[in-house]
């Protein structure tokens, strides 16, 4: 199959910091990718990069054979590039629905001329919404929480509620920043099955992750970045044998 | 007594207006807006040219809208991305920048006599005419209040909420937060080019130092009191508002410790502490920020 994203020759630069460095990377459409690398490896630039938030120095990123670097955020989520955020961003003083429900693109209602006109129109939609984001929760295993405001969702539910956000509108690839970052071991493995289960649904994902079990799990494949660069890719078994990897992590010890 | 309520009732509604546009902008999509009496100003100026020169009050009041909003757009389109600590800014000395145009400009609107004769063409037969004023004022303010109100409660006004608690998060889903902003932001300039469209057009004259920044920030305090982003509360909130600056004129007559001077200064301040008490129960200690 092809590549869904593909990234040349990209560089981003912080005063003295050369955060990207050069980075080339592709993501092959229907894969789970694993993105690892040391702390402060840029890899939480790059999906910054990547989903339109920060603009590149230089390079190149396709999504889909087109390109996408220094467009805005909101296009780029707009042609099916979706992203969570590590530290969950989870709409506060809404519902969890709510969260959810603000989603869906083309919303009739989300148009002026909507508070103008006649409610049924909007009643109709809000109706098919709502039921479409109660299945994503299910999903996700929050339905019961819907009604919920989502700042009372425990840390864990946070960053469901985050997978759910993105999966909400059917994305063709989300970024997953740290899915299971700060989740106790029970959450871990319901959080693993469920992003199986999106990928199941046919979305490639690719996933920063520190934790080595769950790469080794979902993961096809892993690039490696330290520095800015990537320094290697391959299947998870061959990037735990790859002495430059380990050198990277453990600081260059002689193993 | 009752030609002092229903004056009293009049200045709430046309601030009502006001501070329904503040409401769209900063309570429901976290605009800060400083300078809302740019817009009420520009309304009022607006209504005053055009109803001299023949036009009847109706299409006057859409003129006003239309020309405030516009104004409100290009202010919005001149903020860089309308980041909050850059709107404060701007829009207090856009403000200030309005004001000082139509002070110094003479041939546009009379500087610093201002415009007077400004014609009040309606009446409601068996009323009169302040009454009249009040009553029609009172339902396009009702007109306002469903606009806003259905806005806030319809999907658009979610998204909107959604932008004043986190802004990255509705980029992210692919909604142009951009758009979004700059509209809330001209509608909330409009209601107050309504707003002033009928201050001009019931005071029958109008001068540049009735729009100075305290304007701006009585409906904020409106706002703020009617629990930012809340439709009804916003109104309650403008007629405490009204009652604490107007109402207290009538206070007068019963001290007589203080003299009209003393007493001016004490409204204000009345003003002021009811604010500090609001803001200090509703986000102190131990309260959400």
């Amino acid at each position: 199959m092809s590549n869904l994203l593909e990234i040349a020759g990209l560089n981003k630069r912080f005063g003295g910091l050369q955060a990207v460095d050069r980075c080339e990377l592709s993501v092959r459409e229907g894969s789970i990718t694993g993105l690892i690398g040391p702390n402060g490896a840029g890899k939480t630039t790059l999906f910054s990069i990547i989903s339109g938030f920060t603009k590149p120095d230089s390079g190149q990123i396709r999504f889909g054979g087109r390109r996408i670097e220094g467009r805005g955020a909101y296009e780029v989520a707009r042609r099916g590039l979706r992203r969570t955020f590590q530290i969950p961003r989870e709409l506060k003083e809404m519902s969890v629905l709510e969260n959810l429900m603000l989603v869906p693109e083309g919303q009739f209602g989300d148009r002026l001329l909507s508070v103008l006109l006649p409610g049924a129109r909007v009643r109709q939609e809000e109706q098919v919404n709502e039921a479409a984001a109660r299945e994503v929760l299910e999903t996700v295993g929050l339905a019961e929480k819907a009604d919920i405001a989502a700042a009372r969702l425990s840390g864990g539910q946070k960053k469901l509620l985050e997978l759910a956000r993105c999966l909400m509108s059917r994305p063709r690839l989300m970024l997953l920043d740290e899915p299971t970052a700060g989740v106790n071991p029970t959450l871990i493995r319901h959080l693993m099955k469920v992003m199986q289960k999106v990928h199941a649904s046919g979305i490639t994902l690719l996933i920063i992750e520190h934790n080595m079990n769950v790469i080794m799990e979902l993961c096809e494949r892993v690039v490696v970045l330290d520095r800015g660069h990537v320094i290697a890719a391959g299947t998870p078994a061959e990037i735990q044998q790859n002495k430059q990897v380990l050198d990277a992590y453990l600081g260059g010890v002689d193993a | 007594m009752t030609a002092y309520l229903v004056a009293i009732l009049i200045f709430a509604v046309i601030y009502g207006f006001v501070a329904l546009g503040l409401n769209i902008q900063w309570g429901l999509t976290g605009l800060i807006n400083l300078g809302q009496v740019a817009f009420f100003a520009v309304g009022a100026y607006c209504a005053a040219l055009t109803t001299q020169a023949g036009l009847p009050l109706l299409p006057a009041l859409v003129l006003a809208a239309l020309v405030s909003g516009s104004l409100g757009g290009a202010v919005a389109l001149f903020t860089p991305r309308l980041r909050e600590d850059y709107l404060a800014i701007v829009t207090l000395g856009f403000s200030e920048f309005v004001r000082l145009i139509f002070l110094n400009e003479k041939w546009l609107a009379g500087g610093p006599d201002g415009i007077a004769g400004i014609p009040r063409p309606v009446t409601i037969p068996g009323l009169d005419s302040e009454t009249s004023f009040l009553v029609i004022a009172a339902v396009l303010l009702a007109v306002a209040f469903w606009f806003s109100q259905r806005l806030a409660h319809f999907p658009i006004g979610r998204t909107l909420r959604a932008i004043r608690e986190d802004e990255t998060v509705v980029a992210s889903i692919g909604k142009p937060t951009l758009t979004y902003k700059t509209l809330a932001f001209v509608l909330g300039a409009a209601l107050a080019g309504i707003g002033g469209a009928l201050f001009a057009s019931y005071l029958t004259y109008i001068s540049p130092d009735m729009f100075g920044p305290n304007v701006s920030i009585y409906v904020l305090a409106a706002v703020l009191l009617g629990r930012q982003g809340s439709t009804l509360g916003t109104l309650a909130g403008t007629a405490v508002v009204a009652v604490l600056l107007e109402g207290t004129r009538l206070l007068k007559d019963y001290i007589t410790v203080v003299d009209g001077v003393q007493l001016a200064a004490l409204r204000l301040m009345a003003l002021g502490l009811a604010l500090m008490i609001i803001v200090a129960v509703r986000y102190g200690p131990g309260r959400r920020a």
